[in-house]
């Protein structure tokens, strides 16, 4: 197993560079002029070409290419091209926000998801199974930017229950170690932070959860319809065993390995689908960062951003994968 | 196994949260020192925090604190109220008034200028205002091209770093001479413009390259926290010289997209926003809680005509003909109730509008009639380039292309229309690739010389870097807008700029468009908001009841 670690961790090696040709070429593809759009269109060509030379653009671009990824190599990502600060030190104020809020959607549609998915299967055609099916259909085709607008509207407008953006209210004072805001509250034991901190939560958390909850519900749903379909299931159910304990522990557990797949991707894409959620809930995450980043043309921060996202891409699917040998011992990762 | 499985997960997670953590201890490292956004305790701000706290709503981010730098209108909004300019505009208008400045006097010649600073100012830091403040600021923006204010405002380049500005000395402890190199009269309306607020060398000196994430000026609010792409705190400044402020704080706070900030203000949690949809004007309005306020316009949207290039629009009467086959009230419904018609290249809040020219009008055979003349009787082809993406003075570029397309087919010019990406729209235009293109201006110092030099002259007109992309060369105009630049009397730059509008609407290198005047939502109790027609103003008139 370790064996097989390490080599996953090796072949990460071409995925960067993979990743990094392409988002390379992509961005430079794309017309614009990082010059124009930080100097703005009252510039002049001379002040252009100063800013230009300045950054290097002139360079060919196989040679901006090897200093990206010599600095890359050794650990730098690089400056903003607009701001001069550091990308790593940028990144470094934003990922927390966004792990924060996926980890907190994830744990949402998982739990829900799965939940809706067993009991849907198990009580299959049952007013719960149309309900919570049809529920998932409609999660999975609402637009995030009406949902979270809908509910902004009803949560903070009409009833004023929750806070309709950012992530703590500006009374509260909360020391960050690990700038995830929930975590941070629970070790400097900030009672009032935590509660604060899991409000502004809720909002765009469970907007950004709709859509994997509904995929892992009914993947959920029908991979628990076919396992309970097998026959030491209805061993189980024959030699007396408990309703529950043969749903959570005989089927369940065998049903888990295609949910577990879904909810692995899944992950993945909230980490760079977050954009949406950030940008309705005022929430300052990475994704919003990237897109402002791409507009404007600012190379390093796009480029270190995506690799980024594409390593943490590639250890949660090496997690999900290794969590199938725990799942079903059968399987051998070596 | 279990066991096993448990700890190799353990350890991957803990590879995960080092690629994290990899990027927030670097951090550490670089803001050692700042006071900035990374502090150990961390607040964020939701609400207006208490009556005494304003809390603006905008779309994006400032870009950085130092004005010098930058030209987006989000970072001159916050630096608007932390630094002063040597004068300052009025509240309502573009005239100047005293600020750092108390007094200034000119020489004949209109070379020397001459500014009795006020003896009474601090910075934010605590250091004390004097005139050589004034001059290490002025020798700060010559020193690159990053500071495009200055080198655009001045003509600086990298030959001539100075610009118009040959030399600024301290004649005094309190008195700074400015020489110039040729008479400039838009001199002190320039001045008064944010970007060239005056920063404490001290604070330059102590956080260099981290200056604009640590601003210290004189005005009115002292910055206090920047959390990127959340919220800028600035607090009172007790001791200004000026009308102190009557909020103890004011947070300028980002919230991306327009429905939910709108609905922020409904909830209450923010103040004042601006950047509306235009279908929630009309709630606003229907809203008792609030009112909204329209800023007064100090831009053109307009469609110039390339009149360098080979073909028909090197015609004037083609030009005249296009102008009179727009229907523009019709066009005008596409920006949904905050356009007015624009009929001259400057807006009519500017001196030396000239109110007496009537517009070509819409008149289809006319138009007609003026083609068969020009011998474009049977139709041509032309090119209109749009940018994609909406702009302040124009707010739906691709169905202005495509109405004016439907509206040129009547007189059987065939439009075919080029759609770029905002930078793209901008290099091609500078180069003349278009035969007519859209384009807009938003006045910097609210001098006509900003608008008609800048648009409309030959010295502007050149490829690759024009802001005159109807490459419009006239002689005639081009003398009169010198003449305006360097006759100090107001009244007679006045008759020469509206003798200049004359010929423009004569040879009629644009088919103008339309001023805007962007709405502002406000709560009620929010008292004097007063918006500038420049795009920002200093918050320290405005009450909260």
């Amino acid at each position: 197993m370790l064996n097989y670690i390490i080599r996953r961790l090796v072949s990460l090696v071409p995925v960067v560079i993979g990743v990094s040709i392409l988002s390379f070429s992509l961005m430079h593809l794309v017309p614009g002029d990082p010059a124009r759009s930080i100097l703005g269109e009252k510039a002049t060509e001379t002040q252009l070409e100063m800013l230009r030379e300045e950054l290097n653009l002139n360079d060919p671009l196989v040679v901006q290419y090897g200093n990206f990824m010599g600095k890359i190599a050794t650990g730098d990502l690089g400056e903003s091209i607009k701001s001069k600060e550091s990308v790593a030190s940028e990144i470094g104020g934003r990922l927390p926000a966004t792990i924060e809020l996926t980890l907190f959607a994830m744990t949402v549609a998982v739990v829900v998801g799965v939940l809706a998915g067993v009991i849907a299967a198990v009580k299959q055609y049952s007013w719960f199974d149309n309900l919570s099916m049809s529920g998932a259909l409609f999660g999975v085709s609402m637009p995030i930017f009406w949902l979270g607008l809908m509910m902004i509207w009803l949560f903070s407008v009409e009833l004023n229950w929750l806070p309709p953006s950012g992530r703590l209210s500006n009374d509260i004072e909360l020391t960050t170690i690990t700038n995830l805001y929930l975590v941070d509250s629970i070790l400097t034991l900030n009672g009032e932070a935590f509660v604060d901190a899991l409000r502004h939560l809720l909002m765009p958390g469970i907007a950004l959860a709709t859509i994997p909850m509904a995929i892992i519900a009914r993947m959920t749903r029908s991979s628990m319809l076919e396992v309970m379909k097998q026959d030491y299931i209805r061993t189980a159910n024959a030699k007396g065993l408990a309703g529950r304990l043969v749903v959570f522990q005989h089927a369940l557990k065998n049903a888990s390995l295609p949910v577990l797949t879904v909810i692995g991707l899944q992950f993945g894409f909230l980490l760079g689908g977050a954009v949406l959620t950030e940008t309705i809930f005022s929430w300052p995450g990475v994704g919003r960062y990237v897109v402002d980043a791409i507009l404007s043309r600012d190379y390093p921060v796009v480029q270190s951003t995506i690799l980024i996202i594409a390593v943490i891409f590639v250890l949660v699917n090496l997690i999900t994968d290794i969590l199938y040998t725990l799942f079903d011992p059968r399987i051998k990762l070596d | 196994m279990k066991k096993k499985v448990l700890w190799m997960l353990l350890t991957l997670f803990a590879l995960m949260v080092l690629v994290v953590a990899g990027c927030s201890s670097n951090d550490e490292a670089n803001s050692e020192g700042d006071s900035d956004n990374q502090d150990t305790t961390d607040s964020a701000e939701e609400g207006s925090g208490g009556s005494d706290t304003f809390v603006f709503g905008r779309g994006a981010d400032s870009e950085q604190l130092d004005p010098s730098k930058v030209t987006d209108g989000e970072s001159i909004y916050v630096t608007n109220q932390i630094y002063d300019t040597l004068v300052r505009y009025e509240q309502e208008g573009t005239e100047v008034k005293p600020a750092l400045a108390s007094e200034w006097k000119t020489s004949e010649d209109g070379l020397k200028w001459t500014f009795q600073l006020r003896d009474d100012v601090k910075f934010h830091d605590g250091t004390d205002f004097t005139a050589e403040d004034v001059v290490f600021n002025f020798e700060r923006w010559t020193e690159g091209a990053e500071y495009v204010y200055y080198g655009y405002m001045f003509g600086a380049s990298e030959e001539d770093p100075g610009g118009i500005i040959e030399k600024v000395e301290a004649t005094g402890d309190y008195e700074v001479t400015f020489t110039l190199s040729e008479p400039n009269a838009p001199f002190l309306n320039t001045l008064a413009m944010p970007p060239f607020g005056i920063a404490s060398p001290d604070a330059i000196k102590e956080h260099g390259e981290d200056y604009f994430k640590n601003p210290v000026g004189t005005g009115p609010f002292v910055f206090e926290e920047w959390k990127q792409d959340d919220s800028i705190t600035l607090s009172k400044n007790e001791d200004y010289f000026g009308d102190a402020a009557k909020v103890d704080t004011v947070i300028f706070r980002v919230i991306p997209d327009n429905g939910a900030r709108f609905m922020e203000l409904q909830a209450g949690s923010i103040d004042a926003m601006n950047g509306m949809n235009p279908q929630d004007i009309q709630q606003a309005e229907d809203d008792d809680a609030l009112q909204i306020i329209r800023r007064p316009s100090m831009n053109v949207s307009y469609m110039a005509m390339n009149t360098d290039k080979e073909g028909p629009l090197k015609d004037k009467k083609v030009r005249q003909a296009i102008n009179l086959a727009i229907d523009k009230e019709k066009l005008l419904s596409l920006f949904e109730g905050i356009g007015k018609p624009a009929k001259n290249p400057m807006p009519p809040s500017l001196w030396g509008y000239n109110d007496d020219i009537e517009d070509y009008g819409y008149d289809v055979e006319k138009a007609k009639s003026l083609l068969a003349e020009a011998g474009y009787g049977d139709g041509m082809s032309l090119t209109l380039y749009t940018m994609s993406n909406p702009r302040p003075y124009l707010p739906q570029p691709k169905f202005a292309a495509q109405a004016i397309q439907e509206m040129l087919k009547e007189v059987n010019v065939v439009v075919e229309i080029v759609e770029n990406e905002w930078d793209s729209h901008l290099s091609a235009t500078e180069n003349g690739d278009h035969d007519m293109a859209f384009l807009g201006w938003t006045g910097d110092n609210g001098d006509p010389d900003n608008f008609l030099y800048v648009l409309l002259d030959k010295d502007n007109a050149k490829k690759g870097s024009a802001g005159n992309i109807a490459f419009y060369k006239n002689d005639e105009l081009h003398d009169i807008l010198k003449k305006a630049q360097t006759e100090l009397d107001q009244d007679k730059r006045t008759s020469l700029y509206k003798e200049a509008q004359e010929i423009i609407h004569e040879d009629a290198p644009w088919f103008p468009i339309a001023h805007t005047t962007p709405p502002l939502a406000v709560k009620k109790e929010v008292k004097n908001y007063i918006p500038h027609p420049t795009g920002s103003e200093p918050f320290n008139y405005l009450e909260l009841n």
